[in-house]
């Protein structure tokens, strides 16, 4: 329970400048970037500078049994950070140090509070990138994107957050500090850590620090909008690329509800009768981007485009992304709530999805824009409503659970890069069943019997 | 209903914020403090508290929102389109309505709004600014506090100027055969501490056939309390501001500080929204006020002949309310680029704030302090000699930021290289005719 004990202990551990404890800074903290969820005000927020301040916090955490709630920059799209049962906000902003940057070994160690795009800053002069690209790349923390395991518009070749973790310290419950990993490609020593805290949203421990894994920068690209009539031959596109041994940087879609609105807002000169513009991007050695650019240009002409566009400078380049950057702020301008949701398809099913996800919006009459990562399967349906508006939330809500059912049922997942956190937990059985959830659960109560790691995300307690 | 009379009027704006956070991104006072309550979206979680009636305004909410230099760099990047600035006027001037004014600020404003006294105030204290400031060795330019006054200590404050600019000038300054005639709109800053970059503006507009009436009745634009939520005071000097320009009898209004310029094209014709007797006159002059770059580009484009050569190397620091407030970024690098001799190497990120936003400095002197280091860290990764800007708040800060940081960089408006060059350029004459 929380009380003025607890606060004076804080203060006592961390000093004055590191405690926040009026209403009127902690109501910042009673939300975060996601839609729709319900408000929290904490008790405190603690800014903690290092590890050790990290498990004063916890054992006094653990004495009082007060829960804590991890919190990087606060732009979740899960209610991840919420702080659900009061107690402290554990922010971990000030732990923002680069450590090291290994590039013999293309390594870097990294405190979790560091901004993905500052990592991505310090290492360009090295001639390396740090891949995973959120939407948030200049908002998010290294330590919220593992702690969700962020994915991002090159999921695609590079894969997403897990495939770049090495290592990390960690604060556990109890208060101990452990370690693991390391700079070694092979590692495979005792259970995979990485794997089970890669993604566990702060619900069983703190990260403290992270060793992530870096790559040679491509030395080209090329980009291209292809402009399909109908969606199966969108799809037909996307799947046939792959088939034929080209894997893009970036593979994107936008239907038709998202096209119409992108043009309205940007007038970028979209074509607003398309049912989907694919959008492409090959990367590498120069000769090898030539090689690709020639198979995409043909395959995209071969599976029926009524327009292929290929930039052929850099600031064609930027043309051709610039409607998918605005697809987002350009729905999100439609009306004051916008429903962000993530459920992904293997990729063979996208156009089957786009077309269950348009009969849902009919279905409840809402305003649905698709767009996403159609090569890995991963599209972000948008509804764009109003939270003041009662009866329009109710029908939101039946076509998300609707939209999620869709997913599953076509071999897909609930949350491809977002998270369960608060706003997917009770979906859960959904995909794991009720034996998959216990399994999930015992893991929690292995790790945090008490539930005082960001409780109420992912594992809900058990009746 | 406008955004000084009321806080329902940003209700719509606070509802389009969807909290996605993207304005930590660009925030100089977040950067600093990483907490939500510096950045956007956490005050407007605060507004939209109090218009649901789940906040009361309280001094320390008041107080929060002070954490904004209105940059306006969380507009530009937000996705929703959310026009912060605006929400935050209404936010501060809703605030005052509630819990009144910060005592000090009452002064300082009060004083703002009866222009003879401040004005006699400020030439008594440029004979004994001596007894507050210290002089700081080795340099012409300024001076830091003497006492801790609660303001910065190390912030290099210029001299107040011995005369002010509009004791210096006549009320109409004649050109033969005028191609226009505009008033000049001085503001504070020139007329107390800079009257070299009216001069610089006296100088450009009479070399291009333009003449000038600098209205003697003319007082502080308002924006100090405006900014402050202090509305009554920012009402009756922009009352007072409209009248002396009106009976000038001129074609425009020039202004050469973007916070000025701001108040003629924006602030007075929301203030006075509701006036029906200067609501008219505040939209008339609020299309025929131009920022002395703008006005050198587009509405009587400057004579490239004459300029003279200036060896130098600059960097551009854009102002805030110049660049996002009035849209003015590419004009200002014109001119530069059209002065033989000027080099322009664009600083990293030139166009983040510099962390003076007026009393901002004087209420948060650390974070403006730190605000400041980053600029000055821009500016010194350059291998420039000159910083230039284009008002003389920036000025004043940038100027404090490299004294401090033992560069020896001069700190300059666009105006004053324009007008260096046509010197050099009569100078380069006289000499070729001997």
């Amino acid at each position: 329970m929380f009380n003025q004990e607890v606060l004076n202990e804080l203060i006592k551990a961390l000093g004055k400048e590191n405690v926040i404890s009026e209403k009127e800074d902690l109501l910042t903290y009673s939300f975060d970037a996601t839609a729709a969820m319900p408000r929290q005000m904490p008790n405190v927020v603690v800014t903690p500078n290092n590890t050790e301040q990290v498990v004063a916090v916890v054992k006094i955490a653990n004495r009082y049994k007060v829960p804590i709630y991890p919190r990087g920059s606060g732009t979740n799209l899960s209610g991840g950070t919420i702080p659900l049962e009061q107690g402290i906000v554990l922010s971990l902003l000030n732990m923002n140090k680069i450590l090291e940057i290994d590039d013999e070994n293309l390594t870097a160690w990294v405190e979790p509070g560091v901004i993905i795009q500052d990592l991505n800053d310090a290492v360009a002069k090295y001639g390396l990138i740090y891949p995973p690209d959120p939407g948030t790349v200049t908002t998010a923390t290294m330590g919220g994107s593992v702690s969700e395991c962020s994915g991002g518009l090159r999921g695609l070749k590079y894969g997403v957050t897990k495939h770049y973790v090495m290592g990390m310290e960690l604060v556990l419950t109890n208060g101990d500090v452990i370690k693991w990993g390391g700079k070694t490609v092979k590692n495979v020593t005792g259970y995979d850590l990485t794997a089970l805290y890669t993604g566990a949203e702060g619900t069983l421990g703190i990260i403290t620090k992270i060793l992530v894994k870096l790559i040679p920068a491509p030395e080209a690209r090329k980009s291209f909008l292809a402009v399909f009539d109908d969606l199966n031959k969108a799809g037909t596109c996307i799947s046939s690329i792959i088939k034929n041994k080209v894997i893009p940087a970036t593979l994107e879609i936008m239907d038709n509800v998202t096209i119409r609105t992108v043009e309205n807002f940007t007038k970028a000169g979209l074509p607003v009768d398309a049912e989907a513009v694919v959008l492409i991007e090959v990367d590498g050695y120069k000769e090898g981007v030539m090689r690709e650019a020639e198979i995409v240009e043909r395959i995209c002409r071969e599976c029926g485009a009524v327009e292929v566009k290929a930039a052929e400078s850099d600031e064609e380049r930027d043309n051709i992304w610039f409607a998918r950057r605005n697809a987002l702020p350009a729905l999100a301008q439609l009306k004051p709530t916008t429903v962000l949701e993530d459920a992904t398809v293997p990729r063979s099913k996208i156009p089957e999805m786009l077309r269950a996800i348009r009969q849902i919006a009919e279905k409840y009459n809402l305003t649905i824009g698709t767009f996403g990562h159609a090569g890995d399967g991963n599209l972000h349906p948008t509804i764009v409503t109003d939270y003041r508006d009662k009866e329009e939330m109710e029908r939101v809500e039946k076509a998300v659970d609707e939209i999620f059912e869709a997913a599953i049922s076509l071999g897909g997942t609930l949350s491809g890069e977002h998270g369960v956190g608060m706003a997917k937990a009770k979906y859960l059985p959904l995909e794991f069943g009720e034996a998959g959830v216990r399994v999930l659960r015992r893991i929690k109560e292995a790790l945090d019997p008490d539930y005082l790691l960001n409780p109420g995300k992912i594992v809900l307690r058990g009746e | 209903m406008s955004i000084y009379s009321s806080l329902a009027s940003i209700q719509e704006e606070v509802h389009k914020c969807m909290k996605c956070g993207n304005c930590q991104a660009v925030c100089p006072i977040y950067k600093e403090t990483r907490k939500e309550i510096g950045v956007a979206r956490g005050k407007i979680s605060l507004i939209e508290m109090v218009l649901n009636g789940e906040l009361d305004v309280t001094e320390r909410y008041a107080d929060r929102m002070s954490l904004c230099t209105t940059c306006m760099a969380c507009n530009e990047i937000c996705p929703c389109g959310v026009r912060f600035d605006k929400i935050i006027l209404a936010a501060r001037a809703d605030a005052v309505r509630k819990k009144g004014l910060h005592p000090i600020k009452k002064v300082i404003f009060r004083t703002l709004k009866r222009q003879r006294l401040f004005d006699f105030g400020l030439k008594v204290g440029s004979k004994f600014q001596g007894v507050a400031f210290k002089r700081i060795e080795g340099k012409h330019y300024g001076a830091r506090l003497r006492f801790n006054l609660g303001l910065s200590k190390d912030k290099v404050f210029p001299k107040l100027a011995a005369k002010p600019f509009r004791s210096q000038y006549p009320s109409v300054i004649k050109v033969d055969n005028p191609k226009m005639r505009v008033a000049f709109f001085t503001g504070c800053m020139i007329n107390y501490f800079y009257p070299d970059i009216g001069k610089a503006v006296v100088d450009v507009l009479t070399e291009n056939g333009v003449e000038i009436v600098v209205p003697a009745d003319q007082g502080c634009c308002g924006i100090p309390a405006s900014v402050n939520g202090d509305v009554e005071s920012a009402k009756s000097l922009a009352v007072r501001n409209l009248k002396a320009f009106e009976e000038a009898g001129v074609d425009a209004i020039v202004v050469a500080c973007s916070s000025c310029g701001g108040a003629w094209k924006h602030s007075y014709g929301q203030l006075l929204a509701d006036d029906p007797q200067y609501k008219e006159l505040a939209e008339k002059w609020e299309k025929k006020t131009y920022d002395i770059n703008e006005f050198l580009i587009h509405v009587v484009p400057f004579k490239k002949e004459g300029l003279g050569r200036i060896e130098r190397k600059v960097t551009y620091h854009d102002t805030c309310h110049l660049n996002r407030g009035q849209g003015i970024k590419k004009e200002p690098r014109e001119i530069l680029k059209s002065i033989p001799g000027v080099e322009l190497i664009e600083m990293k990120q030139p166009d983040r704030c510099c962390g003076m936003a007026g009393s901002f400095s004087i209420v948060h002197p650390d974070l403006s302090d730190k605000i400041s280091d980053r600029k000055i860290a821009d500016v010194a990764s350059t291998s420039t000699q000159t910083v230039v800007t284009a008002c003389p708040a920036c000025r004043l800060q940038l100027q404090s930021g490299v004294i401090n940081a033992g560069l020896d960089h001069n700190v300059v408006h666009v105006v004053q290289l324009l007008a260096d060059s046509y010197a050099a350029g009569k100078q380069a004459k006289k000499e070729a005719a001997k």
